[in-house]
């Protein structure tokens, strides 16, 4: 059963702003993760403010620049289908398209999902972890299977449970925030927390700040993006591991990109190392294989994840094989 | 086609819809426009406060229905406790299963997973608004030919997932099915045949 809590649902942002000052207050968008949370009484609510109906927090357009602005309770399914979206960020599209079930992309909003908490069974459970304020991490001795290889920290190894967010990375898309003090931007790759840094938090978001906006730059001319999710079921699931890709070609070299892996780090990882190896180069076989073995070089697996390390080479270098055909 | 009120049969009140209409919470029913416009003003910002009840108001399957609820109370409790609909099935409860599926909008999603406050403004359609009287709908009709259950508690939500699926996609491929369905469990394991049902449901939709 979920906890008693009081329910508002303001049509401006300004009015649930200023709801969000009261004591144990939490931002509804579509519901998902944070009924899931409720019930499971991951963290004391005592308010849910429901921006469900403030309006100008919803839907997709293009500004004069031609980046595209998705409104943070735009649903998952929206970007996943939009003409826009398909189009020119195609690696965005994919990455929607592979979220969760039918159900959940109809609900599920991008703003929520970037700000959704950890799958980490023990953080979902009855256990009293590091995340929830507690003094242990059960996952680094415990059933970590499906936890981290990249970015632990010695402290918590959840991965980070999005796959827009790791495309978003990649497309080097901003997050608009808006709080008391006024509206900010803080780029995607610097808006999650890696938990070495404040472990019980994984956004900067601070109190009372709610994502309004992303926004996605215009690719450069030869940019492509591609997103690849592996799960353990076919129908749908969390990533094991996953690779987003935006890379800038010049015929068929790459002139740059960014490669952020997903299912692999409490934050969306960006691999410098595949990106240093692929830079200036034809994606032939010899550099697809480098870049692959570079991605899992510095990986730290914990007891029960190693199956990772192949898997994520495999995955890697898939992807850029496909992406090499396709150039 | 307007609904029937859910409670009543060609001889007014059904036993079924008698039995569950007793002792719930509903403080009405009725179709009218002016209850409706009701509905706007609940979504107000005004406080539901925690541990009492409050009006809400919602439109299901074609009717406007003013509940008492908790703001705690998902739509899933609501649908079945509330007001007796009771084609919406309680599985995981955590959006996992897929057997309260409902349409919000004309879109499938977990009733399990909405709050009943959320749904207000929002056209719901549930298991019981794709009968007309107590004729089956096109996707019931096929779930029962192509025999698409076993134990058959999965099967308003996965009926539900289709009919969600074949609004937006009338034609859907056998790969778009398996897609379309892929947020509801079936313990049974009946998957075959309830993707035979979806492809006969859009047949029939598209008056085959």
């Amino acid at each position: 059963m979920f906890p008693d809590f009081d329910y508002v649902r303001p049509q401006s942002l300004q009015a649930a702003i200023t709801h969000l000052a009261d004591e144990a207050a939490v931002v509804h968008a579509g519901g998902t993760d944070l009924l899931g949370c409720l019930r499971e009484h991951i963290f004391a609510v005592k308010k849910v403010v429901s921006i469900s109906a403030v309006k100008e927090l919803h839907g997709i357009d293009e500004a004069a620049d031609g980046a595209l602005r998705i409104g943070a309770l735009t649903t998952i399914r929206t970007v996943a289908e939009h003409p826009l979206v398909r189009r020119r960020f195609s690696g965005l599209a994919q990455s929607a398209s592979e979220v969760a079930s039918p159900q959940l992309r109809n609900q599920g909003t991008i703003g929520g999902n970037i700000c959704q908490k950890p799958r980490c069974w023990y953080y979902r459970g009855d256990f009293n972890c590091l995340r929830k304020g507690g003094g242990t991490c059960f996952a680094v001795d415990g059933e970590n299977q499906f936890h981290c290889i990249f970015g632990g920290g010695g402290t918590c190894f959840i991965v980070h449970p999005s796959d827009i967010a790791p495309c978003l990375v990649a497309l080097n898309a901003t997050a608009r925030v808006a709080g008391p003090s006024g509206v900010r931007e803080v780029p995607l790759e610097k808006f999650f927390m890696r938990p070495e840094v404040d472990v019980q938090h994984e956004t900067v978001l601070e109190p009372r700040e709610i994502v309004t906006q992303i926004l996605v730059p215009p690719p450069a001319a030869g940019t492509r993006s591609a997103y690849r999710k592996v799960r353990a079921r076919r129908s749908w699931d969390f990533a094991l591991a996953g690779v987003a890709l935006a890379l800038r070609f010049d015929g068929r070299r790459v002139v740059e990109g960014r490669v952020v892996l997903s299912g692999a780090a409490p934050v969306p990882w960006r691999s410098a190392e595949v990106e240093q190896t692929i830079r200036g180069k034809e994606l032939d076989s010899d550099v697809i294989a480098a870049a692959a073995k570079a991605a899992v070089a510095e990986a730290e697996p914990l007891g029960k994840n190693g199956y990772k390390i192949p898997l994520f080479q495999g995955v890697i270098e898939e992807e850029l094989a496909r992406m090499s055909a396709s150039a | 086609m307007p609904r029937k009120n859910p409670t009543t049969g060609p001889d007014g009140l059904t036993r079924r819809g008698f039995l569950t209409s007793m002792g719930t919470g509903a403080i009405g029913v009725a179709a009218s426009a002016d209850l409706f416009a009701a509905g706007k003003e609940a979504v107000d910002p005004q406080v539901m406060p925690a541990g009492r009840t409050s009006k809400v108001v919602l439109r299901i399957n074609g009717e406007t229905h003013v509940v008492l609820a908790e703001p705690r109370w998902t739509l899933l409790y609501v649908l079945r406790e509330v007001i007796g609909l009771t084609g919406a099935k309680p599985g995981c409860e955590r959006g996992e299963c897929g057997a309260c599926t409902v349409l919000i909008d004309g879109v499938a999603r977990y009733a399990c997973l909405t709050l009943a406050a959320e749904a207000q403004g929002s056209e719901v359609t549930t298991l019981e608004g794709l009968m007309d009287g107590e004729t089956l709908g096109p996707v019931q009709t096929a779930f029962a030919e192509a025999d698409a259950f076993q134990c058959g508690y999965c099967t308003p939500g996965q009926i539900m997932a289709v009919e969600g699926l074949l609004r937006t996609n009338p034609n859907p491929s056998a790969e778009e099915i398996r897609r379309g369905a892929s947020g509801n469990l079936c313990r049974c394991g009946a998957y075959k045949h309830i993707f035979e049902a979806a492809h006969r449901a859009a047949e029939l939709k598209r008056g085959k």
